[in-house]
């Protein structure tokens, strides 16, 4: 019997994408300080963030799978699983298609920061590190920090309490927060250059001086912080996460440093 | 050339191509060998290799900085306490590899000094550093955690696996101070 291999090569146009689309500029984000949820040293969270761009949205199905149109080593079924765990890009139709479950408008999910990480890198890029992601994410439409609004906080939890659902809606659905950014709140949750800093959980607890194992004993202080609970829920979720885990509402964009003023 | 002869080339040549694929890494990696990692190291001597400088032998690895006050001596002697559990027969074919969080301060010549100090085997042990940018995907392929602290010192997580001769991580400990009883059966079967 003679098998007929349908030979045709996909590219990011001839899947119906066109360069608009894939389009996720870098925004330029003035530094500064701001109080962090989590204390670079006991007692004192003020953090200084230096100037960065940040792209405006986080990176979207269509997106991605350009990027493993012309990086086959990262298409599902060949990345290997020392990168990535077994559910990663799977809520795609094939490995180098979207399928209905994924619009290409979508934040891409169901990544690894190993691969978050080098889709950034093909970017010339990296990923944020939390401080920068949580300075950007501390502002609303209007202000540059918005965290002592009631609603702020009160907008993030009612997003978690109905997250873990279906599907997400398409980037950029609302409008840009203070600094010309889309969806820091409300889509998905992001994997940070430094995920693995957090260290929340008590695994070293049978030694002794396990304080001095453990970054963010400081941290738990602020956890009791109600103004500070929707952050530091970001925070216990990468905590609890492996380099190569994907999930359902873990999505990621790129940063730069120090990106020339416009 | 007769048709045997012919058949024979072909039969030569792709046994050499086999020999090739074999000796090559990528397709022959088991998927979660951590081999699988492009990064760079330099060792206590200056000396520049991959991650896979031990590929065939099972090695210990870890993750600590030099200036380290307490926990990363104490590493460093739980792996010496442990591989003293082992037979010199054993011993003589297990590697370890501890890597430098703080690739700026640990130097080579640092290095070197932490390795004549704790007076290992420096034939079967080496200290390196790696590429600053290289590091957090290290600690991500090894489930370590670290931060960086104002004033340079780190926090981080103290956990010691066992990689075995192709690079796949079969076991990992996070005790310090004694031997963890199940870590050694498992360094001891990779062994064998």
């Amino acid at each position: 019997m003679r098998l007929l291999i349908p030979l045709f090569i996909v590219t990011p146009l001839s899947a119906g994408f066109t360069e608009h689309s894939l389009a996720n500029e870098f925004v330029h984000i003035p530094g500064g300080e701001f109080r962090s949820v989590i204390p670079e040293a006991e007692g004192d969270n003020l953090v200084a963030v230096a100037d960065f761009s940040v792209q405006e949205a986080p990176v979207t199905n269509a997106e991605f799978l350009r990027y493993v149109l012309y990086n086959p080593e990262w298409q599902r079924g060949s990345a290997v699983s020392l990168f990535v765990d077994d559910q990663y890009l799977s809520t795609w139709a094939g490995p180098i298609s979207l399928g209905p479950e994924s619009a290409p408008q979508q934040p891409v999910t169901q990544v690894s920061w190993f691969a978050a990480n080098s889709y950034c890198e093909w970017q010339n890029a990296r990923l944020p590190s939390w401080y920068e992601w949580e300075y950007i994410a501390a502002a609303n439409v209007g202000m540059a920090d918005a965290r002592a609004l009631p609603e702020w906080r009160q907008d993030i939890l009612s997003w978690y309490s109905h997250t873990g659902g279906d599907q997400t809606g398409d980037v950029r659905g609302g409008p840009a927060n203070y600094f010309g950014v889309f969806d820091m709140h409300g889509l998905v949750w992001e994997w940070v250059d430094d995920f693995n800093a957090f260290m929340v959980t008590g695994d070293n607890r049978e030694q002794g001086g396990a304080d001095e194992l453990q970054f963010c004993g400081a941290g738990a202080i602020t956890m009791e912080e109600k103004e500070n609970y929707a952050v530091l829920m970001r925070v216990a979720m990468l905590s609890s996460l492996e380099a190569r885990y994907t999930t359902r509402n873990m999505g990621f964009r790129c940063a730069r440093q120090g990106e020339i003023r416009k | 050339m007769n048709t045997g002869q012919w058949i024979l080339g072909l039969v030569f040549i792709v046994a050499l191509d086999m020999s090739n694929a074999q000796s090559t890494d990528g397709n022959s990696l088991p998927p979660n060998s951590v081999y699988h990692l492009k990064v760079s190291v330099e060792d206590q001597f200056g000396k520049v290799t991959g991650l896979d400088r031990y590929r065939g032998k099972p090695v210990l690895i870890t993750m600590f900085y030099a200036n380290c006050p307490h926990v990363c001596p104490m590493l460093i002697s739980t792996i010496k306490l442990t591989e003293s559990k082992l037979s010199a027969e054993e011993r003589v074919d297990l590697r370890v590899l501890t890597i430098s969080i703080d690739p700026e301060r640990d130097t080579p010549a640092k290095l070197r000094e932490i390795l004549e100090r704790h007076s290992v085997d420096a034939s079967r042990w080496s200290m390196v550093r790696s590429q600053p940018g290289d590091i957090r995907t290290l600690a991500g392929v090894f489930g370590i955690r670290y931060k960086q602290l104002p004033g340079g010192d780190f926090n981080h997580t103290t956990r010691i696996v066992l990689l075995d001769r192709e690079g796949t991580q079969v076991a990992s400990t996070e005790q310090l101070g004694h031997h963890d009883a199940v870590f050694l059966e498992a360094i001891k079967s990779s062994l064998h």
